[in-house]
């Protein structure tokens, strides 16, 4: 018998297995997707959630989220005035938008389109014919069958964003995925399933979002398939600004061919309990990924980035930038690993994880972790946690500038090496906004 | 303008001044010389309100107000600026952005609105001229990868645009070619007028040549074992400082 600790966890997975049957009763039982759901929630069901005694869960434990009794379907549509959710656009840039309201569609809010490319919906991809060879190729095809938190995705997957750019072509405008719950449901566990393919010479960028627009208990378990092939470019923003009730598990899978690029901003400022899984995996040579994150966090926010990247082609490079800033009682946790196959020759692979800690109470727990199995490649990783330089504070302070501004500005400095890759002009902006109304100050100048 | 009197500090726990009395008037430029170790850079970080430092004893008076009651940021506010031994880098703020920042939170402070963009733009053309800096400098990351020389000018720089009426400069020579130093004392001496008064700190004769000092004060073992006028410096630079350590032990 299970223990009367767990007893909320046991309850909650048993409403994920037996809502199953009343998840599929609209949907197809004889296609490959139903298959793949099937065999996902059978792994799920042995699995169960991740437990704290598993290593990549050592430090964040869903134990506390998961006593709440989540609505797994909302109950009747939310509609949301364009005016209340305005601000989370990025409004000053011409965007295609994919938007949800508690996991159901918008056509209202959204911007989608079929010319020249694909941005529509994952429901409409899994279930029209002229979607099925891209399907069949792709789909559950990029992420792990063996992650519980991922099959558990898989065995609900129905929605969520599809993007394909074909071949040779550039997406001409940014792609903002904003996933909103509206706060009607009491509580809500929150499933979308994404899948982008950016086929040969293409390029995007993406924007990804979840966001509540009304205090309640939200858990998104999100997961986002990406296929990059040889030669093009994917330029992917994550903006994890939540309110404090809500909790965000996300993974994200990544294959590159050859002569790809695939660039990943994260950026946490905000919610209770952020998990990213960020993996690569190379499937030729020449590829270049790049993995950067700024977290920024207070009160008791915790925030777990876990990396994979796998070197299984020579000549790649990967960089990993990732630096935390945490007050108050606010946990981090970076673990990082960088798997490096014995024919990966010449790779270079690099990872830096700074952190400061801004109170006593703050704590950061980072790990590097490098398996290296060829034996001409460079690597090199880094990780420090510090508070901020007692020497550069008073210099700044002897300019005249207070303490609490110094700070910030010392802060800023620490983040901006991150920020100044971002390649949007206009999002660069309102994360410098976000920053700097995050740490309180005006600072009267864009870094 | 400033007035330090029987100033006792330590820093954990080990005594580095022991007794220091220095009247600074408006218009005038003192000199403090010591040999190294001599507690010459914990004054001015003293003056500039480090807090790495304790006062045991003593006080130190800014026009009547005791500077031990205000942080560092409120003592700039005041007038004071310390050009720094050893600059600090911050990697990511322009040296634009960051006078910008330092010359509005010092309007602020007043209660004065920030100072318009124009104006500013025209003040930070003037003085990078007066020092010789390249506009090119002005936009690259505070400090970060500058040589010793071009972070000196970029202290003096700040003080040029911040015009304060107590300047300490701490060892501003060491890290100076000549021709470097000549452009920074002309800076210097440019900047001065009437109610503003400096402290040259240093340990060699050299800067004195070109900012030319109306006291100068010979900092011994935390105490201030001689003060004169400029002759002592020379004094100093042709006897070194061994005959001031033979003065010291001697207890005058």
């Amino acid at each position: 018998m299970t223990g009367s600790k767990n007893w909320h966890l046991m309850e909650f997975k048993e409403k994920l297995l037996s809502s199953h049957l009343a998840f599929e009763e609209d949907l197809n039982l004889n296609d490959s997707v139903h298959q793949a759901r099937a065999t996902a929630l059978k792994i799920f069901e042995d699995k169960g959630f991740p437990s704290k005694k598993e290593e990549a869960w050592k430090y964040t434990s869903l134990e506390a989220l998961l006593k709440k009794d989540y609505a797994l379907f909302p109950k009747s549509e939310s509609s949301i005035e364009v005016n209340d959710v305005k601000k989370y656009f990025l409004y000053d840039t011409d965007t295609y938008k994919i938007i949800f309201i508690d996991g159901v569609y918008s056509p209202f809010l959204s911007n989608t389109t079929h010319d020249g490319l694909d941005v529509c919906l994952m429901s409409a991809a899994l279930t029209k014919p002229k979607y099925k060879d891209l399907i069949d190729r792709y789909f559950n095809k990029i992420a792990p069958e063996d992650d519980s938190m991922t099959a558990l995705n898989t065995s609900y997957a129905k929605e969520g964003a599809y993007i394909y750019i074909p071949k040779s072509v550039v997406a001409e405008k940014p792609i903002e995925i904003i996933h909103f719950s509206s706060g009607n449901e009491q509580a809500l566990w929150l499933q979308p399933r994404n899948l982008i393919v950016v086929d040969e010479n293409a390029q995007v960028q993406i924007i990804e979002r979840h966001q509540s627009l009304k205090e309640h208990p939200v858990v998104t378990n999100c997961v986002t398939e990406i296929y990059v092939h040889q030669n093009a470019f994917l330029d992917y923003y994550k903006l994890q600004n939540d309110l404090p009730s809500a909790s965000l598990i996300d993974s994200t899978f990544i294959v590159q061919e050859k002569n790809s690029h695939a660039s990943m901003h994260t950026f946490s400022l905000g919610g209770k309990l952020i998990r990213n899984n960020l993996c690569y995996f190379h499937k030729g040579e020449h590829i270049m990924s790049t993995l950067k994150g700024v977290t920024i966090l207070h009160e008791k926010q915790h925030v777990d980035h876990a990396t994979l990247v796998h070197h299984a082609q020579p000549n790649c490079e990967s960089h990993q930038d990732y630096k935390g800033i945490f007050a108050e009682r606010s946990e981090g946790v970076f673990n990082g690993q960088i798997l490096v196959d014995k024919i990966a020759q010449k790779t270079n692979a690099f990872q830096q994880n700074n952190n400061i800690l801004l109170d006593d109470k703050a704590t950061v727990n980072t790990k590097p972790q490098l398996e290296i199995f060829a034996d001409d490649v460079k690597c090199s990783h880094g990780c420090t946690i510090g508070q901020l330089d007692e020497e550069a504070l008073f210099y700044l302070r002897s300019r005249g500038i207070p303490k609490k501004e110094a700070k910030a500005l010392m802060t800023y400095a620490f983040a901006n090496n991150v920020l100044e890759s971002v390649q949007l002009p206009s999002l660069k902006k309102r994360i410098n906004g976000q920053i700097a109304k995050k740490l309180g100050v005006n600072l009267g100048f864009e870094l | 303008m400033l007035t330090i009197e029987n100033l006792h500090a330590e820093v954990n726990g080990k005594a580095i001044l022991k007794g220091i009395d220095l009247d600074v008037k408006a218009g005038e430029v003192h000199a403090i010389m010591g040999p190294n170790g001599s507690g010459k850079s914990t004054l001015s970080s003293l003056i500039a309100g480090n807090e790495d430092y304790e006062i045991t004893k003593g006080e130190m008076l800014l026009r009547g107000k005791n500077l031990s009651e205000l942080d560092a940021e409120q003592r700039a506010h005041e007038g004071i600026f310390l050009s720094f031994q050893y600059p600090v880098e911050i990697p990511g703020v322009s040296v634009t952005n960051f006078i910008k920042t330092a010359i509005n939170a010092n309007r602020k402070a007043k209660g004065i609105e920030d100072m318009p963009a124009s104006e500013l733009l025209k003040k930070i053309r003037e003085k990078a001229k007066l020092l010789d800096i390249d506009s090119k400098f002005l936009s690259r990351s505070l400090n970060e990868g500058f040589s010793g020389g071009e972070k000196k000018r970029n202290e003096i720089f700040q003080m040029a645009m911040l015009e304060p009426s107590l300047s300490i400069l701490d060892e501003t020579d060491s890290g100076l070619d000549i021709d470097a130093l000549k452009i920074v004392a002309n800076g210097v001496n440019k900047l001065k007028n009437k109610d503003n008064a400096t402290i040259v700190i240093t340990h060699y004769q050299r800067l004195l040549d070109h900012i030319v000092p109306d006291f100068v004060h010979v900092l011994f073992d935390g105490k201030i074992v001689k003060s004169g006028t400029k002759e002592l410096a020379h004094e100093l630079e042709a006897k070194g400082y061994d005959w001031i350590k033979e003065l010291a032990s001697h207890g005058i």
